[in-house]
C-alpha cells in the first residue's frame, strides 16, 4: 500500500481535479479516497475501511486460485481489480460476494466476518454485484428486474402480500418509484416496460447495474461491465461509474480495458496467478515494473 | 380475472405470433381502465354461474355425461390447475406428483366425514380448511428436504412422492385401499322437496361452490403474483443463482410456492371427494398427474386465465365427445406436441406485466422523455444496439 504522492494525471481524473476547490486538493494530499469523492452525501467517515480481504486463499482441488490475498476497500472509492486472464479476479470477486467460501482467510464487511452466511444474506448485508455474462431475469420487464433488487430490503411477509396489508402497498409503491428512478439514473427508463431479453446489449448491462443498486448496497461490485462495449460506450460507462460513486456508493471494478481502469479508478489491485503483485494509484500501477511485466507488457488487444 | 398489464407503447414487436393471434384483443383489454374491466367481467361471471342451468345446446355434454357434473369436473380441474400453476408456471418447479396432494385432500375429506372411517366424523365444510392445512404440511414434508434439487431431479422426486401416496393408500389398513370410503360428507342444507342441496347425482350446487372458491383463490393468488412473492418466484424460475445473489431467499420462496400449490391441490381433492361421495385408491395414478400438468402446459404455464382454459379443455373434451374419451391421452399427447412446435408458451402465454404503480410511473416518464436525454451520461449515445 502506497501513500498518495501526486495527483493522478489520467484523463478522467484530471477533469475532476480541475473542478475541485483548494481545500479539497489539500484533502487529497491526506487521503486518496477522500479526494476523488468530494461531494458524497452519506454521513459515514470517508476513507475508512469498508471491506477487507484477510489472507484469503481459495483452493479447488489441487488448484490454488487465490493465494493469501489481502487488500482493503475503502468507503467512497472506486477500486480496480485487474490482472491477466486466469489471474483469479473473478474467483476473488466470488469470494467476497459469498458465492465461494474461502478455503482459508476471511472477508470482513465493516469489521464483521461474512462467515458462513448464505448469498442472499450477504446481499442484505450490503454487497451487490453484476455478472460478467449478463444474468437478468429475461422474461421480466426492466422495471420488474429492478424491483426484485429492491425486494432485498422489503419486509412484507407472504401472508402480508396475500391479504394486501398496508405495509405491502406502501413498500410496493416505494419500490416502483425507486426502481423507476434507478432506471432513469442509469439511463434506460425509456425501455422500462420492455422484457429484459428484448433490450439492446448496452441496456442490459446498465439494467444489471440498476438492479444491483436497487439492493441498496454499501459495496457495488462490477464484473467487467464494459465487456463488448465500443469506445464511446465505454466513456459513457465511466461517467456512470463515477456518478454512482458520487452518489455515495463504494465500487469494486474488474475490468480488462486499461484505458477504462486507469481513467475511472482511485486505486488498483493487481493479481497474477492468484497472488497480489501490486496495489496503488493508477499512475503508480502503470509504472510498476512487476505489473508491466505481468500485464501491460503482454500484448493486449484492448490496451491503448 | 385479469391482472393489469402495460400498454407498452415503447415495446418492440417481439412476439409476432402472440400479437396476431390474441394480441389485438389483449391490447384493447389492457387499454381499458380497471373499472371498465370489472364491468365487462360481471356479465362473464354471471354467465359462468348460469351455465349448468342454461345447458346450451352445442356446449352441452348430454346425453353422454350429465352437464352440471361435467362442469363441476372442469371447475375442480381449473382450481387444481391454478394451484399447479403456482408451482410449475410461477416458480418453475416441475412437479410430476401433484396428484399426491390432490389425493391427500380427498382422503382427509373422506376420513373425516365417511362413516367407514376409523376417525370420528365432523361436518364436511370443516374438512376443506383441514384438508388445506394437512396438504400444506405434506408439501412442507416433501419440499423441505427436496427443494434444493433442481430441474429433472426435482421432477423425479415429486413423481416418487405421487406414487408413494397412492401406494400408502393401498397398503395402510385404515386407508382401506380399493374398498375405499363410501358416503363422504356434503355441505348441509335441503331444498323444498327435502332433497339435499349438494347431491352426488347433481353437480349444479357443487359447481357453484367450486366456482366461488376458485374465484376467491384466484384473487388471493393474484395478490401474491403482484407482490414481492410473485416476483421472487419468477426470478427463481428465470435464474435461481442470480435471484439469490439479488437477495431473494430462494429456498424459502420455493417452499412457499410448493406449500401454496399443495394447499390448493388438497382443496380441490376435498371438493372432489365430497361431490363423488366415494374415495378409493384408483383415481390418483401417474397418468392423472400428467393430465394435470398437461392442462397447465396446454393452457399456458404462468398465465392464470390460460391454465383455466387448459383445465377446461382437458376435462371437458373427454366428457363432450364421449366416443373420444378412450383416446384422450393420445389426443392430448398429440396436442402437446403440436403446441410445443408452434406455440411453446401454451395457448395463452405468460404475460409481460408491468406492476400497477409502475404503469403510472412509466406514463409520467414517457410524458417528459426529453428530461432523460439531458442530464445523463449514459443516454448521450444510442445505447449500443447490436
Amino acid at each position: 500500500m502506497s501513500t498518495p504522492s501526486e495527483p493522478p494525471v489520467e484523463g478522467g481524473l484530471v477533469a475532476e481535479l480541475e473542478l475541485m476547490t483548494p481545500e479539497q486538493r489539500a484533502a487529497h494530499e491526506a487521503e486518496v479516497a477522500d479526494v476523488v469523492a468530494p461531494d458524497r452525501e452519506i454521513a459515514v467517515a470517508v476513507g475508512d475501511t469498508l471491506l477487507s480481504m484477510e489472507n484469503v486463499t481459495m483452493r479447488f482441488g489441487g488448484l490454488v486460485a487465490l493465494d493469501d490475498v489481502s487488500f482493503d476497500i475503502r468507503r467512497g472509492e472506486i477500486l480496480g481489480l485487474i490482472g491477466p486472464n486466469g489471474a483469479g479476479k473473478t474467483t476473488c470477486f466470488n469470494a467476497l460476494t459469498g458465492v465461494y467460501r474461502p478455503s482459508s482467510g476471511r472477508v470482513l464487511l465493516e469489521g464483521a466476518p461474512l462467515g458462513r452466511r448464505q448469498r442472499f444474506q450477504i446481499t442484505q448485508l450490503g454487497i451487490a454485484r453484476t455478472f460478467q455474462n449478463i444474468r437478468l431475469f429475461s422474461e421480466m420487464t426492466a422495471l420488474e428486474n429492478v424491483v426484485v433488487g429492491t425486494d432485498a430490503r422489503h419486509r412484507t411477509s407472504v401472508m402480508g402480500a396475500l391479504f394486501r396489508v398496508p405495509r405491502h402497498t406502501r413498500e410496493e409503491k416505494q419500490a416502483i418509484e425507486r426502481a423507476m428512478a434507478l432506471l432513469e439514473f442509469v439511463g434506460i427508463a425509456d425501455r422500462a416496460a420492455d422484457k429484459a431479453r428484448n433490450l439492446p446489449y448496452g441496456y442490459q448491462r446498465r439494467l444489471e447495474i440498476a438492479r444491483a443498486l436497487a439492493t441498496e448496497p454499501k459495496l457495488l461490485c462490477l464484473d467487467e461491465p464494459a465487456a463488448g462495449f465500443n469506445p464511446a460506450e465505454k466513456d459513457n460507462l465511466m461517467g456512470l461509474i463515477r456518478k454512482i460513486r458520487d452518489d455515495g456508493y463504494t465500487v469494486l471494478l474488474i475490468e480488462h480495458d486499461m484505458r477504462l481502469v486507469m481513467g475511472v479508478t482511485d486505486r488498483i489491485v493487481v493479481l497474477e496467478f492468484g497472488k497480489k503483485i501490486a496495489e496503488g494509484l493508477p499512475t503508480e500501477i502503470r509504472d510498476d515494473p512487476a505489473v508491466v511485466a505481468a500485464y501491460l507488457g503482454v500484448p493486449d488487444d484492448d490496451a491503448p | 380475472m385479469t391482472t393489469t398489464q402495460n400498454p407498452s407503447p415503447a415495446a418492440t414487436p417481439s412476439s409476432g405470433g402472440d400479437r396476431r393471434l390474441l394480441g389485438g384483443l389483449r391490447d384493447r383489454w389492457n387499454g381499458l381502465p380497471r373499472a371498465q374491466q370489472w364491468l365487462w367481467l360481471i356479465p362473464l361471471v354471471v354467465l359462468i354461474y348460469a351455465l349448468p342451468v342454461l345447458n346450451p345446446p352445442l356446449l352441452t355434454t348430454e346425453p353422454g355425461t350429465n352437464f352440471p357434473i361435467a362442469l363441476f369436473d372442469a371447475a375442480r380441474f381449473a382450481l387444481l390447475a391454478i394451484g399447479l400453476n403456482v408451482v410449475v408456471g410461477q416458480a418453475g418447479l416441475l412437479d410430476l406428483g401433484y396428484v399426491g396432494f390432490f389425493a391427500v385432500g380427498a382422503y382427509v375429506a373422506a376420513m373425516l366425514t365417511s362413516p367407514d372411517s376409523v376417525l370420528t366424523t365432523i361436518p364436511y365444510l370443516w374438512t376443506l380448511p383441514i384438508a388445506m392445512i394437512v396438504t400444506m404440511l405434506a408439501g412442507l414434508l416433501l419440499g423441505g428436504p427436496t427443494l434444493r434439487l433442481r430441474g429433472d431431479y426435482l421432477a423425479i422426486v415429486t413423481l416418487g412422492f405421487g406414487e408413494i401416496i397412492r401406494l400408502l393408500a393401498t397398503i395402510v389398513g385404515p386407508l382401506k385401499g380399493q374398498v375405499g370410503f363410501q358416503g363422504v360428507g356434503r355441505p348441509p342444507g335441503t331444498d323444498a322437496d327435502g332433497q339435499p342441496l349438494f347431491a352426488n347425482s347433481d353437480g349444479t350446487t357443487w359447481y357453484w361452490l367450486v366456482v366461488t372458491i376458485t374465484i376467491a383463490i384466484l384473487l388471493l393468488v393474484g395478490n401474491l403474483e403482484r407482490s414481492r412473492v410473485g416476483r421472487a418466484w419468477i426470478a427463481i424460475r428465470e435464474d435461481e443463482d442470480a435471484a439469490q445473489i439479488m437477495g431473494v431467499p430462494t429456498v424459502r420462496f420455493k417452499l412457499w410456492a410448493f406449500v401454496i400449490g399443495a394447499a390448493i391441490g388438497g382443496l380441490s381433492g376435498a371438493l372432489f371427494a365430497g361431490q363423488v361421495g366415494f374415495v378409493n385408491n384408483q383415481k390418483f395414478d401417474v397418468p392423472t398427474s400428467v393430465l394435470f400438468l398437461a392442462a397447465v402446459v396446454l393452457g399456458g404455464s404462468g398465465n392464470k386465465v390460460g391454465v383455466i382454459v387448459g383445465a377446461f379443455l382437458v376435462s371437458y373434451i373427454p366428457n363432450r365427445f364421449i366416443e373420444l374419451a378412450g383416446y384422450k391421452y393420445l389426443i392430448f399427447g398429440v396436442a402437446l406436441i403440436v403446441l410445443m412446435a408452434f406455440r411453446p408458451q401454451g395457448l395463452l402465454g405468460a404475460r409481460q406485466r408491468l406492476l400497477a404503480y409502475g404503469r403510472q410511473a412509466y406514463q409520467r416518464l414517457v410524458g417528459k422523455p426529453e428530461q432523460l436525454a439531458s442530464d445523463n451520461p449514459m443516454t448521450a449515445e444510442n445505447g449500443g444496439d447490436r
